[in-house]
């Protein structure tokens, strides 16, 4: 059944061995930290959406509904937002799923520094347990975005959470070097630049931001603190500094980094489209070369989130066209991905199901976009809730569906067992539609007039008796939604008890990780001598007595 | 070439309703912005359907069945792939064009503006008028153009009137400005748009438009309420647009601050376990020095209004909180009364 390998004993799984807690906690294995950045991760991922559901719920009526006072819901806000972003999206793909896949992707060994591998995992946690410790303190109130002079003068912790997300950006940083280093020097022979999976070159334009980017988030995290702490003017303008410097240098990091969140799921989907459409990619160059036109594109763009800070309207002007030019690689992603499909023989399991939802919900996350690129537009919704719906359609509805995609498409991998196909795709359906209730009502009110941060909108309700009817139809979806990832986690688990033992290769794709065991032995299996195309699937046949695909020579 | 470009300027005109779907009513009668909102929207739609519509056909078409498989097609064509990077690149050519023409129109002021300045605060708007009064909510002279110069005296905040279709931060230590010309007199919601606190969805004020005659006759009879009303009543106003009414109820419930019904005279337990008399002095030690005595219970968010308001502010303020005790049956001793209405005067 298995290609490579044939011993007459097969090699243990690499969950079995070594054995034992402690060789789990010290581990090099790229697998296993990446398995154990899942379970962090998705930690992460329930704390943040319960705290979404707070906010959800506070806001279905004006006035005061479940939180009494302005002061309790800002901290909801600030947690939701800072925990989802540092602590699940920006780790989630590359950490976990990149960091199982990669090294079996190339057939290499490991990732080129195992032990800073391991080193990025626990300063995930480190910088969790600073996260838990604010929440324990009665949590921050600042937004995610941490905007000075307010962060520097509120009486919350701010100094801990930021502490927090320092550590949090070299975590980032390890994964990142990791990477580079990885794809650069350890591709096998036969595998050049432009055969690689496109996933890889998704991942690589994803850790040159994380390399580049984020050291400059750490360093202005750092000045926040030491302003706070010894009282050093640099962006308070009581003490001398510029609020709007802070601005700057946050969104620096703060821009390029929501392409480290959704490059790595373009990648994802552009696996899984090609391998369930049974479709050679279309553009394989355009794809890969525009990974890394929106990494590098990406960092010129920062200054769109300042368009009513003050800068100056030339300056608006030249951030307002570089904006747009982001916008063309990601359309070329999307058109080649369509033409991939063309005269395929698709098929719809969960992780085509939530790759073509990806393609869907990002969609009207990128098209709403253009309004926000857009100077005029953007001076009336900036701010409001349409910022919100905006952002959610492709952070929520573009990454986390890759996100999960992903998660569905490696399972089997990584576990070695079958979930059910059919309660993977009624998942997907609660999801895509209690994603559109959440979010499609906020570009509505947002537009209309309900700004963003607002604890209470009783008085707007004057001009706007109709917002509390979308904020009713939010909520409603908000819970359809967090249902349809509580049943993605129950369809997973489930699978650990009652899943089949799944096939080497079950989709039938052609990418090196699929040609060994699942789950893989502790030893990744070399690379064959002569690494095809990893888009071409003519010689993957479905095998009945396998349930899986057998490659025929 | 920018005829031809004028020219899309159109597109978005049939769908350009204020207080359509999209957008709240507008005050004024040339709101740029709607015509590129609209203009987006209609682009929008088009290739939203057109990706969705492909992708669904894709997927109904070429759907999995037993024995058939995927054809081999060809895996890249640089002219579909120019046409798809040309084409979008002229979309959203057209689109930054037309919304950096219309920005330019809004972010010009033309001479002769009517200027008001603004001063923001947690958590309330100050608006500051060419003869001195200061008000809560901003008055402004239809059909002419007005320019606000803002600035903040703690954290950054946003001015936002959706009905104008402007937005600006005001930010501590710098000024910066926005300006319109509401045609249509009314009142319309002007919010706060940058995170600010605690009482951030509180900071909210009224954009009165009026007609000159109107607008001259309100600012002239505004400014005098000191002189012409008993001072528990000037402090009452002084109460409402000063911001005092966003943290401070008159009706008992507790906000961000103690709520100052029946409060005067009373003893009150504060943060650091002392007793204090609510007195004349405390109250005005507490408009001046907000942090020195906290009461029990509360953050010690406020901000000082030393400099901003004159002695007989603070006089009529007291008259005004003392007011609000009259009925309460803990009525406080005459004696500290008069000692405090003595010293609290300070002249």
């Amino acid at each position: 059944m298995d290609m490579m390998v044939s011993s007459p004993t097969p090699p243990k799984s690499y969950l079995v061995d070594p054995p034992g807690l402690r060789s789990w906690l010290l581990t090099r294995d790229h697998k296993r930290i990446g398995l154990m950045f899942l379970a962090v991760i998705s930690a992460s991922l329930a704390l943040g959406a319960t705290f979404a559901l707070l906010i959800r719920t506070e806001l279905t009526f004006p006035g005061p509904t479940i939180v009494s006072t302005g002061h309790i819901y800002n901290r909801l806000f600030t947690l939701h937002g800072t925990i989802m972003i540092f602590l699940f999206i920006i780790p989630s793909m590359p950490a976990s799923l990149g960091n199982f896949v990669l090294p079996l992707m190339l057939g290499a060994k490991d990732v080129a520094f195992p032990r800073l591998n391991l080193a990025s995992l626990y300063l995930y946690v480190g910088g969790l347990i600073f996260f838990l410790l604010v929440l324990v303190l009665g949590g921050v109130d600042t937004g995610w975005t941490f905007y000075a002079p307010y962060s520097t003068s509120t009486a919350a912790p701010v100094v801990l959470a930021v502490v927090g997300v320092f550590i949090l950006g070299f975590s980032s940083i390890f994964t990142g070097i990791n990477f580079l280093v990885t794809i650069h020097t350890m591709r096998p022979p036969g595998m050049g630049w432009f055969r690689m999976p496109l996933f890889l070159w998704a991942l690589y334009g994803t850790a040159i931001i994380q390399v580049l980017a984020t050291p400059i988030l750490a360093i202005t995290l750092l000045l926040l603190a030491v302003e706070r702490t010894v009282g050093i003017g640099i962006f308070d303008p009581a003490l001398g500094g510029d609020p709007i410097l802070f601005q700057h240098f946050f969104w620096f990091y703060s821009h390029p980094a929501v392409y480290i969140m959704i490059l790595p799921a373009m990648g994802i989907v552009t696996e899984v489209i090609c391998v369930f459409s049974r479709k050679h990619i279309f553009g394989y160059k355009f794809i890969a070369y525009s990974s890394l036109a929106i990494a590098l594109i990406g960092f010129l763009v920062w200054g769109h989130h300042m368009f009513v800070s003050g800068q100056s309207p030339l300056v608006g002007m030249i951030f307002s066209a570089l904006t747009f030019a982001v916008a063309i690689p990601s359309a070329i992603k999307v058109f080649n991905w369509l033409a991939t499909m063309y005269k395929g023989s698709i098929g719809l399991a969960p992780p085509m199901c939530f790759s073509l939802m990806f393609i869907a919900l990002f969609g009207i996350g990128g098209l709403t976009g253009l309004f926000l690129g857009s100077l005029v537009t953007n001076v009336h919704v900036h701010d409001t809730a349409f910022v919100v719906a905006h952002f959610h359609y492709t952070m929520a509805g573009g990454a986390l569906m890759g996100f999960l995609a992903g998660l569905y498409y490696w399972w089997p991998k990584m576990t070695g067992r079958m979930y059910n196909l059919a309660q993977g795709q009624i998942s997907a359906v609660l999801i895509f539609v209690g994603f559109n209730f959440t979010y499609f009502p906020q570009f509505i009110v947002g537009s209309r007039g309900m700004p963003r941060r607002y604890f209470d909108y009783t008085r707007l309700l004057d001009t706007h008796p109709e917002f509390t009817f979308y904020q009713i139809l939010s909520t409603a979806g908000g819970f359809l939604f967090v249902g349809g990832l509580v049943m993605v986690a129950f369809v997973l688990l489930r699978s650990l008890f009652v899943g089949r033992k799944a096939p080497a290769n079950p989709w039938g794709a052609a990418t090196l990780e699929w040609q060994c065991s699942s789950p893989p032995p502790h030893e990744n299996p070399p690379a064959p001598a002569n690494v095809g195309d990893c888009y071409v699937f003519d010689d993957f046949c479905f095998d009945e007595s396998a349930q899986g695909y057998v490659k025929v020579p | 070439m920018f005829a031809a470009l004028d020219s899309i300027w159109h597109v978005g005109l049939p769908f350009a309703q204020t207080d359509g779907f999209w957008l709240p009513g507008a005050a004024t009668t040339d709101p740029a912005m709607d015509r590129v909102f609209y203009l987006i929207l209609v682009i929008c739609s088009l290739l939203f359907l057109l990706v969705v519509g492909l992708m669904t056909f894709f997927l109904v078409r070429y759907r999995r069945l037993p024995g058939r498989k995927a054809e081999k097609t060809a895996t890249q064509n640089i002219l579909l792939e120019a046409t798809w990077t040309v084409i979008p690149v002229v979309i959203v050519g057209v689109i930054f064009y037309q919304g950096f023409v219309a920005y330019m129109r809004m972010q010009t002021a033309p001479p002769g503006c009517y200027d008001l300045r603004v001063s923001a605060r947690q958590w309330a708007w100050q608006f500051i008028y060419p003869n001195g009064h200061i008000d809560d909510n901003l008055h402004v002279p239809a059909g002419e153009p007005v320019r606000l110069t803002m600035t903040s005296e703690d954290v950054i905040h946003g001015l936002w009137i959706p009905a104008l279709r402007v937005k600006m931060d005001v930010v501590p230590g710098r000024y910066t400005s926005v300006w319109f010309r509401a045609d249509k007199p009314g009142a319309y919601d002007l919010l706060c748009t940058e995170y600010c606190g605690d009482e951030h969805s509180s900071m909210l004020a009224t954009v009165e438009v009026q007609t000159r005659e109107d607008y001259d006759a309100w600012l002239k009879d505004a400014a005098n309420y000191l002189k012409t009303l008993p001072p528990a009543e000037a402090g009452k106003l002084l109460y409402k647009r000063r911001g005092c009414a966003q943290c401070h109820s008159t009706d008992g419930t507790a906000g961000t601050g103690p709520s100052f019904l029946g409060i005067f005279g009373k003893s009150q337990k504060m943060a650091d376990g002392r007793s204090v008399i609510i007195d004349d002095n405390y109250i005005r030690e507490s408009i001046l020095e907000p942090q020195a005595k906290i009461v029990a219970g509360y953050q010690p968010v406020m901000s000082t209004y030393k400099g901003l308001v004159s002695d007989d502010d603070i006089t009529a303020l007291i008259e005004f909180i003392k007011s609000l005790s009259k009925k309460s049956p803990l009525r406080a001793p005459t004696h500290s009364v008069d000692r405090g209405e003595g010293q609290g005067v300070g002249k």
